[in-house]
């Protein structure tokens, strides 16, 4: 590594044969070097060895035990005519498309809902943050009582209201377990989306909004005119987040599904799962993986885009 | 006339606390939900229509969380702890040190690496848990907490220097500079006068890293296999398999009760820093 250190110009140079090697620019250097690389150690590690071993593994048949033989493309080929992962494709995007609007239309709400000044709206604040800060995991066993047939609080508030019968079973089908799980997933996620808008909301100087009203503008028209335009950037990376972390979904079809019924909610995330963990096909759960990186890398690259240009604005 | 102006000036008010106190109630009640389950008694856990309130309030479900699976609850509290204290302190020395050197002793490529560690934003470990999963195998760390600490500190590691460096590089140079001509060393410098003046950005880090590792399930689920080693989120799925025959959902629920709360505490205490910093990340 001190190799790629910098050759000074050639008259400093000249001035520093004479001199020790060691100068003080060099050894805040070295300085700098050493206080960088146990973190670089770990990321090499743990981040860009698996990630390249990503691709290396997928071109390979990779059983957990036993020999791994070169198989080139077969992985990818094999992948694109698997009606087991194509669904679940279909399905992750299913659920991103259904979920984002959600998320974002609740989440837009209740930050023009609390963005003013006082102690009450910081008290709400705080109270609709809180599922956010519960893990994924718990949520979802809470959840799957909620929505238990019979037992659960939540069906039996339907039954009170007339929206089943008492042994209607949410999980039955494919269409009503991914409306139980979207509910999980708007209770728990709408407080993040939440604090990112606000933040974005208390960054436009109240004086254009004031201005606007002035300017004889309603609410309504004020909010669509000004602050929303104003937003954009904003708006823009929240979507990014929601659809990236969509994209991943696992932990909530996992506890709350089981992939079920007959296998109709299996995400992308949790096919690779199956793949290597479940049949231990690891080079072909591989293959799964580098595919999903490539939308990933994508969706985040526009990701890096939106935040180069809030920057500058 | 004035009465007029009156509800003018009440109505929206009236309208917004209305509005803010049906959504405290949506959020609420599956946190009320989990309290009141996890307290009733076994009999009534399982009553069917569920009643809203513990009409016996009952330690049971707790208590029976000592002795239910494998090793009992307690041996799982001590493995979250320890991986969410693991990877919390690792990930700020790493992050503290790394955060310095980028922001104040650049060295050629400095940038180019910087930019490195921020890529693994864009790949979350979803992605790569299979070769994970195999690197773990190789080093003898698979089924370790060891292991686990290690991986969540990686997937920690790019916001925590992010963060830690901004800290850094918002501080002038001449009190660096200062404290070097007062004959502190480097690191001396580092630690007795640039450190304290970023610790905000330290505290958020520590908070993100700690309400991640406690809460992660995925790479849990995937690395660790036996079930001694299992950390919380993990071992609700044995609360909720175990028992053969019908599910406890008392039991089930004192165990997300056990999960959640230490979150919901930690926040409502530091929530300060977890907000400043979950805003500071995203839309700088």
């Amino acid at each position: 590594m001190t190799a790629t250190l910098t050759p000074a110009p050639s008259a400093a140079a000249t001035q520093r044969r004479k001199g020790p090697w060691l100068t003080q620019r060099r050894r805040r250097q070295l300085v700098g070097l050493a206080l960088v690389s146990p973190a670089l150690l770990v990321v090499l590690v743990f981040f860009l060895i698996p990630l390249g071993m990503t691709f290396w593994m997928s071109l390979h048949d990779w059983p957990l035990l036993g020999e791994h033989s070169w198989v080139g493309l077969d992985n990818y080929r094999q992948a694109v005519q698997d009606q087991t992962w194509i669904d679940s494709v279909i399905f992750t995007l299913k659920y991103t498309v259904f979920i984002t609007p959600l998320l974002f239309v609740a989440a837009l709400a209740l930050a023009v809902l609390i963005n003013r000044p006082g102690r009450p709206a910081r008290v709400f604040q705080t109270i609709f943050f809180l599922p956010v800060v519960i893990g994924f995991a718990a949520a979802a066993y809470l959840w799957l009582y909620l929505a238990q047939p019979g037992l659960g609080p939540l069906t039996d508030l339907a039954v009170h209201l007339g929206l089943g019968t008492r042994e209607s079973n949410w999980f039955a089908t494919s269409t009503s377990a991914l409306v139980t799980v979207v509910l999980m997933v708007v209770w728990k996620m709408t407080g993040m989306q939440m604090i990112l808008l606000l933040s974005g909301l208390q960054s436009i100087p109240v004086e254009l909004t004031e201005a606007a009203r002035i300017d004889g503008a309603g609410p309504w028209q004020s909010f669509r005119h000004v602050t929303l335009p104003l937003l954009r950037p904003t708006l823009a990376l929240v979507l990014v987040f929601s659809v990236a972390g969509s994209l991943l979904a696992f932990d909530q079809f996992f506890i709350m599904t089981s992939g079920g019924p007959s296998n109709t909610t299996i995400t992308a995330v949790y096919q690779i799962y199956r793949t290597s963990f479940i049949n231990f096909d690891l080079g072909y759960g591989a293959a799964l993986s580098a595919l999903l990186m490539v939308v990933l890398a994508a969706v985040s690259a526009l990701q890096m885009l939106l935040l180069r240009k809030t920057d500058h604005s | 006339m004035n009465t007029l102006l009156d509800v003018r000036r009440t109505l929206p008010r009236a309208a917004w606390w209305a509005a803010c106190l049906s959504v405290s109630v949506i959020v609420l009640y599956p946190l009320w939900i989990m309290l009141s389950q996890s307290l009733k008694s076994t009999s009534e856990a399982t009553r069917n229509p569920p009643t809203l309130y513990p009409h016996d309030l009952s330690p049971d479900n707790y208590q029976a969380l000592g002795n239910t699976g494998a090793v009992g609850i307690w041996t799982h509290v001590g493995n979250s702890l320890f991986v969410a204290f693991g990877a919390t302190f690792l990930t700020i020395v790493l992050a503290t040190l790394a955060g310095y050197g980028f922001a104040k002793m650049r060295f050629v490529g400095s940038g180019l690496l910087f930019f490195l560690i921020l890529a693994t934003f864009m790949i979350p470990f979803q992605a790569i848990i299979t070769p994970l999963f195999s690197i773990l195998h190789t080093l003898g760390l698979n089924n370790t907490l060891i292991g686990l600490v290690l991986v969540y500190t990686t997937f920690q590691l790019p916001f925590g220097i992010f963060l830690m460096r901004n800290s850094f590089a918002a501080l002038p140079a001449s009190i660096e500079e200062a404290a070097l001509i007062d004959g502190c060393g480097y690191l001396s410098a580092m630690i007795r006068v640039m450190l304290p003046v970023a610790v905000p950005g330290l505290i958020s880090t520590a908070l993100f890293t700690f309400f991640t590792s406690w809460n992660e399930f995925f790479a849990a689920l995937v690395l660790i296999t036996d079930e001694a080693k299992f950390t919380l989120p993990v071992t609700l799925t044995v609360l909720a398999s175990n028992q053969l025959g019908a599910l406890n959902w008392g039991i089930m629920q004192a165990g997300v009760a056990v999960t959640a709360i230490p979150c919901i505490v930690l926040y409502l205490v530091l929530q300060r820093y977890y907000v400043a910093g979950l805003v500071a990340g995203a839309v700088k």
